[in-house]
C-alpha cells in the first residue's frame, strides 16, 4: 500500500519537476495576477452591518437612528451595552461600523454643537469609503434640518453645523484597498491554479492513455487520488507564501494574525479546490477542455465568494451557493490574517466555523 | 479447418492459465460478451482475433479484473474473477496500444514507478529493473526520457513496464498498432521468446504474419467464440483464398456492382479501396476491372493482396451466417442447404 501510493507521489514530483512551463506558471502567474487586480479593483458597498451605543436614549437620538438607517448605507443590527463591547464586535467583525451617541446628545444639540462617535471597521476600504462619505453627508443634512427649524428657515452661511460626526477608521486608517482586496484575491488565485492543475494531472493520465494502466494495477482510487493531491498541494504552499510576501513587502499588508492558523486552514480550503478540480478532471475528455470547465468553476467562485461584493447584499439562491463554493470561507479567513483577532472573527464571520 | 465450438480436452486451472465459462457482459441490452468459453493453456501464446466492437477488449477487461461480469464465470491463473478481481490486478500484466507511459519520465523511472505500483521488494527493485532493461534491449537508455524514444522502444518499454513484476500472464492489446515492420517483428520475436520461457500471453492482433506466430488463434464475432484452433488449420483455410485490393472513383457502385457477382465471396469497402475475396484461382485483377469497366465504374488502380485476419473474419462470419440460416430452416422442417 505505501509503495503504491509513494510510487505515485514521486511520479507527480519527478513529473511537476520536468514541467517547468507549468511548475513556474504555478508558481509566478498568481503573484503577477496579484499586482494587476490589486491595483485596479474597487466597488462600492451599501448595508454595512452597524452597531449603535446609545447612551443618551433621546427621541433626538432615535431621530439620528432613523436617518442612518433610510440611507441604507447603515444596517444597525447590534446595541451593545458599552463602549468595549463595541470594540470587541468590531474586531471580531460583528460590525463594520460602530456609533457612539454621548450621553448629553440632546443637550448637546439644544446648544447647538453635538458630536456623535463614528468608528469603521477600514481593513474593508469600500465599505469604511462608503460608510465614512454616508456618515458624513447625514451629518451635513441632519445639520442642515435642525438648523432650519431653530430658525425657522433661514440658514446663514456662517452657521456652525450643530451635528458633528468624528469618523475615525480603524485598521486600515489610510483606506488602503490593498488591505482587503490582496487577501481575498490570494485566495481566487490559489483557487484557480489548484483546481486546473489538479484536473490537468488526471486528464492528462486519461488521454496519454497511462490511466488505463493504472486501473488494471493494483493501485486502489484512494491511493490514487492522496498521491496526486499531496504533491500538489506542496506547490499550492509554495505559491501561497510567494503571494503572502508580495502581499507584504509591495502592498504592505500587515500580518498580525497567525500565520500557523492561516497555513492550517489553507490546507483545508486547498483540499477542497483539490477536490473541485477532480471533480472537473471526472467531467472532462481532454485537457482543454478540463482547463476550460476549471475556468468556469473560477468565475463564479469569484462573483460569489464575497471578495468583490458582500454576501448580505445577495439574493437568498446565490447566499446559499455562495456557501457551497471553498472560497467564500477563505475569503473570511485571509480577511483575518492582517488583524490582531483569529478565531473569535472566524466564528462571526462564518457560520460553519 | 479450425474446430467450432469449446475445445474438446477439459479445462482445468493447473494447466490452464485462463478458463471462463459462458462468460457474458450485458451493457443495458447490449450483450458484449455473449457467453464466452476460453481456455488457455499456461505457457501458450494466444492470438485473440476479432473485428473492432466483436467483444475483445471487453472480454480482457473481464479478465483483468476491472470488469464485472454479469454472468459466468472465469479464473485467471486459478484466481476466480468474480471474488478476487484485486487478486487478479497484481497477478497479471497489461499492455495496451496507447502503450501507457510517462512521456515527461526517463525510461529508468517509468519502469521503477511501475515497480512500486505492483509493490515488488525494495529490495529486489534494482537487479528486476535492469533485467527488464536487457530484455527490452534498453540498456544505455535509462536516462532518455520515454517521450524521446522510438516506437519500436516504446513499444518494448511498455512491455517491460507490464513485465516487470514477473507475470505468469500477460494481456497483450494490439502491441503492435502504429509500429514499423521491423520493430514489430523484434517484438514477436521477444514475446515469442518469453512464450517459449513459460510466460502466458493473450495478445490481440489484426496482422495475419502475426496470428501465424501464435500457438492458437481465436476468432470472436459479436460477442462469441466463433472458431479457435491452431494456425496452420486457420493457413489452410487462407490458402483456399485470394484477396482482390482496388481503388475506384465510386468505391460504393464498385461493391455495389461485384457484390451481384458469383465469382465474389465477400466484398468489403474500407474507404475509398474495395477489398474482393474469392476462391483461390477463381478471379484476376484484369477480370475484376473488365466486369467493372463493363458496369459503367472506372478502377483507378487493382492488386492481389496477401488475405489479413479480417479477410479470414469475413469467410468464418459468412459461414456462421449460413450456419444460423441453415438452422433456421432446419426447425422449419425445410431442406437446409
Amino acid at each position: 500500500m505505501w509503495s503504491r501510493l509513494h510510487g505515485i507521489i514521486v511520479k507527480e514530483f519527478v513529473q511537476l519537476g520536468r514541467d517547468r512551463l507549468a511548475l513556474t506558471l504555478m508558481l509566478f502567474v498568481p503573484v503577477a495576477m496579484l499586482f494587476i487586480f490589486g491595483w485596479a479593483i474597487n466597488t462600492d458597498v451599501k448595508h454595512a452591518p452597524t452597531a449603535v451605543v446609545d447612551q443618551s436614549g433621546s427621541v433626538e437620538a432615535r431621530t439620528l437612528l432613523e436617518a442612518l438607517a433610510n440611507s441604507q448605507y447603515f444596517d444597525v443590527r447590534h446595541w451593545p451595552r458599552s463602549t468595549r463591547e463595541l470594540t470587541r464586535m468590531i474586531d471580531d467583525g460583528t460590525a463594520k461600523v460602530g456609533i457612539v451617541i454621548p450621553p448629553d446628545y440632546a443637550r448637546q444639540l439644544a446648544r447647538g454643537r453635538a458630536q456623535v462617535q463614528v468608528i469603521v471597521d477600514a481593513s474593508d476600504p469600500q465599505v469604511a469609503t462608503s460608510a465614512m462619505n454616508a456618515a458624513t453627508s447625514l451629518a451635513a443634512a441632519r445639520s442642515l434640518a435642525l438648523l432650519a427649524q431653530t430658525r425657522e428657515g433661514t440658514v446663514l452661511r456662517n452657521d456652525a453645523p450643530p451635528l458633528d460626526f468624528r469618523v475615525r477608521a480603524w485598521y486600515n486608517p489610510d483606506l488602503v484597498s490593498a488591505i482587503f482586496i490582496v487577501p481575498g484575491l490570494i485566495g481566487a488565485l490559489l483557487m484557480q491554479t489548484t483546481v486546473s492543475v489538479m484536473a490537468i494531472a488526471i486528464v492528462r493520465e486519461r488521454e496519454r492513455g497511462t490511466l488505463e494502466a493504472l486501473v488494471v494495477s493494483p493501485i486502489r482510487r484512494w491511493e490514487l487520488l492522496l498521491g496526486k493531491i499531496a504533491p500538489n498541494l506542496l506547490v499550492a504552499y509554495g505559491q501561497m507564501t510567494m503571494a503572502l510576501v508580495v502581499a507584504h513587502f509591495v502592498f504592505d499588508v500587515p500580518i498580525r494574525g497567525s500565520l500557523v492558523l492561516l497555513y492550517g486552514l489553507s490546507a483545508v480550503f486547498m483540499w477542497g479546490t483539490l477536490g473541485v478540480g477532480i471533480f472537473v478532471s471526472a467531467a472532462s475528455r481532454t485537457v482543454p477542455q478540463a482547463m476550460q470547465l476549471s475556468f468556469m468553476t473560477f468565475l463564479p467562485s469569484i462573483y460569489l465568494s464575497g471578495l468583490l461584493f458582500p454576501i448580505e447584499g445577495m439574493p437568498p439562491g446565490a447566499q446559499w451557493l455562495a456557501h457551497v463554493i471553498p472560497l467564500t470561507y477563505y475569503v473570511v479567513v485571509l480577511g483575518v490574517y492582517p488583524k490582531p483577532v483569529v478565531m473569535a472573527a472566524l466564528r462571526v464571520a462564518a457560520p460553519l466555523f | 479447418m479450425p474446430s467450432s465450438g469449446p475445445s474438446l480436452e477439459a479445462p482445468d486451472p493447473e494447466r490452464h492459465a485462463v478458463v471462463t465459462r459462458g462468460l457474458t457482459k450485458r451493457f443495458g441490452r447490449v450483450v458484449a460478451v455473449d457467453h464466452l468459453d476460453l481456455a488457455v493453456r499456461r505457457g501458450e501464446l494466444y492470438g485473440f482475433l476479432g473485428p473492432n466492437g466483436a467483444g475483445k477488449s471487453t472480454t480482457l477487461r473481464m479478465l483483468c479484473g476491472i470488469l464485472e461480469p454479469s454472468e459466468g464465470e472465469g479464473q485467471v491463473l486459478g484466481i476466480d474473477l468474480r471474488r478476487n478481481p484485486e487478486r487478479v490486478k497484481s497477478a497479471i500484466g497489461y499492455m495496451s496500444q496507447r502503450f501507457s507511459l510517462y512521456d515527461d519520465l526517463t525510461v529508468g523511472e517509468n519502469l521503477t514507478f511501475y515497480t512500486r505500483v505492483y509493490m515488488v521488494p525494495r529490495a529486489e527493485r534494482a537487479a528486476r529493473i535492469e533485467r527488464m532493461l536487457r530484455l527490452g534491449d534498453l540498456v544505455g537508455r535509462e536516462r532518455q526520457l520515454a517521450g524521446e524514444l522510438s516506437g519500436g522502444y516504446r513499444q518494448r518499454l511498455a512491455l517491460t513496464c507490464a513485465l516487470v513484476h514477473g507475470p505468469a500472464l500477460i494481456f497483450l492489446d494490439e502491441p503492435t498498432a502504429g509500429v514499423d515492420p521491423v520493430s514489430r517483428r523484434t517484438f514477436w520475436a521477444l514475446i515469442r521468446r518469453l512464450a517459449d520461457q513459460g510466460t502466458t500471453i493473450l495478445v490481440t492482433t489484426h496482422y495475419m504474419d502475426e496470428a501465424e506466430l501464435c500457438d492458437t488463434l481465436g476468432f470472436i464475432y459479436q460477442g462469441r467464440l466463433i472458431a479457435h484452433g491452431p494456425p496452420a488449420h486457420i493457413k489452410a483455410e487462407t490458402f483456399a483464398r485470394q484477396v482482390i485490393e482496388l481503388a475506384a472513383a465510386d468505391p460504393r457502385a464498385a461493391a455495389d456492382a461485384l457484390a451481384d457477382w458469383d465469382a465474389v465471396e465477400e466484398v468489403v469497402r474500407a474507404g475509398a479501396r474495395v477489398r474482393v475475396i474469392a476462391a483461390r484461382g477463381g478471379l484476376g485483377t484484369g477480370a475484376v476491372t473488365d466486369y467493372l469497366r463493363g458496369r459503367g465504374v472506372a478502377v483507378e488502380w487493382a492488386n492481389e493482396v496477401e488475405p489479413t485476419v479480417e479477410d479470414l473474419f469475413v469467410s468464418f462470419v459468412d459461414r456462421e451466417r449460413k450456419a444460423r440460416v441453415r438452422e433456421q430452416l432446419r426447425a422449419l422442417g425445410a431442406d437446409g442447404t
